[in-house]
């Protein structure tokens, strides 16, 4: 009797420790959003929308760092998706189970989660000593390298959902294999792969490592691919580690910018791939 | 006649149709290769450009790089013995607490929450991986390193400070900033990585094992400890070196907290450096070639170090969905 209380207990402990570990996660979750809603509401007002990074003690706005966010993460996405749509076929697709699959699928999950410094470090050797200077171009780049494996991944995940008895009713109509791919298994698998594209989009726009020693930073207006762009991750670091109250007040709006659209995204992305299935999740 | 006419018209446009669908076959499965490959090429592109790059600091200093604290721009002598001191203990401290949070939070997941509360608070741990690290960055310097200073570190300073052996981990004043404060912002962000890999491998672990296990009258925690953790084991491990690739090679939350000193303290408390956060910081504004061909060797240090562990968490997870999918 006295041991199976003693069982009990340990269990009632241990799962109200792991519900507690729940709770922990879920506050540090809520303590961050809450910390962006209090500091960046404040400076949500229109110039942030319609001028300028300021010089220090002036008043301004985010205009020129949310443009070159915008079209850093746009030609990172066009560079980066079409590559990765194509390998993560090539494994789904063709490679299967060959050994050059497996070893292209393991480098793929390697590059997945490799520091996103590097990739700032090898596009910096790649074409910022080439070009001679720092250039939107180089951060967009540096952030289209990083959504190719993301890419792949949730590309192939989403080929292979796609039913069998589709492909094969495709291939006995003497459909060619491509054919199949691009009339069949594209379209089936459609909403599963823009998921992906949507979620390479949001990893990328948060992504300041990389565009530190590419991109750089402009403080002024600049639609120049070879040029240093401004953009919103770099500005935040900038700035919120400056003394200017204004700057400081800047980061934190942009902060708040940056996280909502990339939160808004994912969640698009979630109820998209909760529609397909529950083998749809990652 | 016609008919054989007609017919063999169209047995030569079939011919030419059936050599354009080839064709465009070949093309397609080229065109997909080769963006498969480049996968690869990638991969070995930064491996070769970071040792190109790192080659005249390595020629330079030669092993002494590894084994040397000094960082000096004005002399230009370097060493990354402190940053890869302030990547591997940060590290290592953020796993300590991340594990047992992560593993509870699976647990929670996997084998507590009611179905209704499942999706919600899976997809909310989620998210706290989808929040952009330099929002963890400035979160860290403005938020939780006022509270660690004024609230945790005296405390850690007053109680384990005088204990022999440990308390020289937590000497000196409460700076707010440094290793302790890098280590805790790096394990909340690597908590949801942890923990999504945990509840996925706890998932995988077969009902019949379970049920057998409450069959005999074991408790749930009973279950989870004597059926479920072994049988997972691999895939823990695995989620667990996952964690670590995240926290070793995490830049921008580190910057902002670690007080970027080069050197190596004895407290936890005072301010140090990773090699992430001293090429995020040092990088755009270095002069001089060895300067900066030191900061591209301590990059590629660290892809090294993060390659390692990578892959050998990639190699254990494979290892487990084989033993996955012959149990099925």
């Amino acid at each position: 009797m006295n041991r199976r209380l003693i069982r009990k207990g340990i269990n009632l402990l241990a799962l109200g420790l792991s519900g507690l570990a729940t709770a922990i996660g879920l506050f540090f979750l809520g303590a961050i959003l809450w910390t962006l809603v209090k500091n960046g509401v404040a400076g949500l007002a229109a110039p942030v929308f319609s001028a300028m990074t300021p010089p220090p003690g002036s008043n301004g706005g985010l205009l020129n760092a949310i443009y070159g966010s915008v079209v850093m993460t746009v030609i990172g996405i066009l560079v980066g998706g079409p590559i990765g749509m194509l390998a993560g076929t090539y494994l789904a697709e063709y490679g299967r189970a060959t050994r050059i699959a497996t070893v292209i699928r393991f480098v793929n999950d390697v590059l997945l989660s490799a520091p996103s410094i590097i990739v700032g470090l090898f596009v910096y050797e790649l074409l910022v000593i080439r070009m001679g200077h720092f250039s939107a171009l180089a951060g967009a780049v540096a952030l289209g390298i990083i959504a190719i494996p993301v890419t792949v991944r949730t590309t192939e995940d989403m080929l292979n959902l796609v039913p069998q008895g589709m492909k094969d009713a495709s291939t006995a109509m003497g459909a060619y294999h491509w054919r199949t791919i691009t009339s069949v298994i594209y379209p089936a698998a459609r909403s599963g792969i823009v998921t992906g594209l949507l979620l390479a989009v949001a990893r990328i726009s948060g992504e300041t490592a990389p565009l530190l020693f590419t991109a750089l930073n402009n403080q002024f207006w600049s639609t120049n691919l070879f040029a240093p762009m401004a953009n919103l991750p770099v500005v935040i670091f900038q700035f919120a580690l400056s003394p200017y109250p204004n700057w400081q007040q800047l980061a934190w709006t942009g902060a708040l910018i940056i996280t909502v659209s990339i939160l808004i995204l994912s969640i698009t992305a979630r109820i998209v791939v909760a529609r397909l299935g529950p083998a749809g999740r990652r | 006649m016609n008919t054989v006419a007609a017919t063999n018209r169209v047995a030569a446009v079939d011919v030419r149709h059936a050599a354009g669908q080839r064709l465009r076959e070949r093309l397609f499965r080229w065109a997909t290769l080769a963006a498969a490959l480049l996968v690869l090429v990638l991969l070995g592109g930064v491996a070769l450009s970071l040792l190109v790059g790192a080659w005249p600091a390595l020629a330079h200093f030669k092993l002494a790089f590894l084994t040397r604290e000094i960082w000096n721009p004005v002399t230009d002598q370097y060493g990354a013995l402190a940053p890869i001191y302030g990547t591997l203990v940060t590290s290592f401290l953020a796993l300590l607490l991340a594990i047992p949070v992560s593993f509870g939070i699976a647990i929670f997941l996997t084998e507590l929450a009611p179905t209704w509360l499942k999706r919600p608070v899976g997809v909310a741990i989620e998210l706290l991986a989808a929040v952009p690290s330099i929002i963890y960055g400035i979160w860290g310097l403005f938020v939780l390193s006022p509270v660690l200073q004024q609230h945790v570190q005296p405390w850690l300073i007053n109680w384990l400070g005088p204990l022999p052996l440990i308390g020289k981990l937590f000497q000196g004043p409460p700076y707010g900033i440094g290793i302790l404060t890098a280590s805790f912002v790096l394990a909340i962000m690597v908590i949801p990585f942890i923990s999504a890999v945990m509840r996925d491998v706890f998932e995988t672990v077969p009902d019949v094992l379970k049920e057998s296990g409450y069959g005999l009258g074991a408790t749930t925690w009973e279950v989870i400890w004597q059926v479920v953790v072994p049988y997972a084991r691999t895939g823990m491990i695995g989620g667990v070196m996952l964690g670590l690739g995240r926290a070793l090679g995490e830049t921008m939350a580190v910057t902002f907290v670690i007080g970027n000193a080069h050197r190596i303290g004895s407290s936890l408390l005072a301010p140090g450096t990773t090699i992430s956060a001293s090429i995020a910081n040092e990088f755009a504004e270095a002069v001089g070639d060895l300067y900066t061909s030191s900061l591209v060797a301590l990059g590629a240090i660290l892809f090294l170090i993060t390659f390692v562990v990578i892959a050998a968490a990639r190699l254990m997870l494979m290892r487990l969905e084989r033993k996955a999918l012959s149990s099925v």
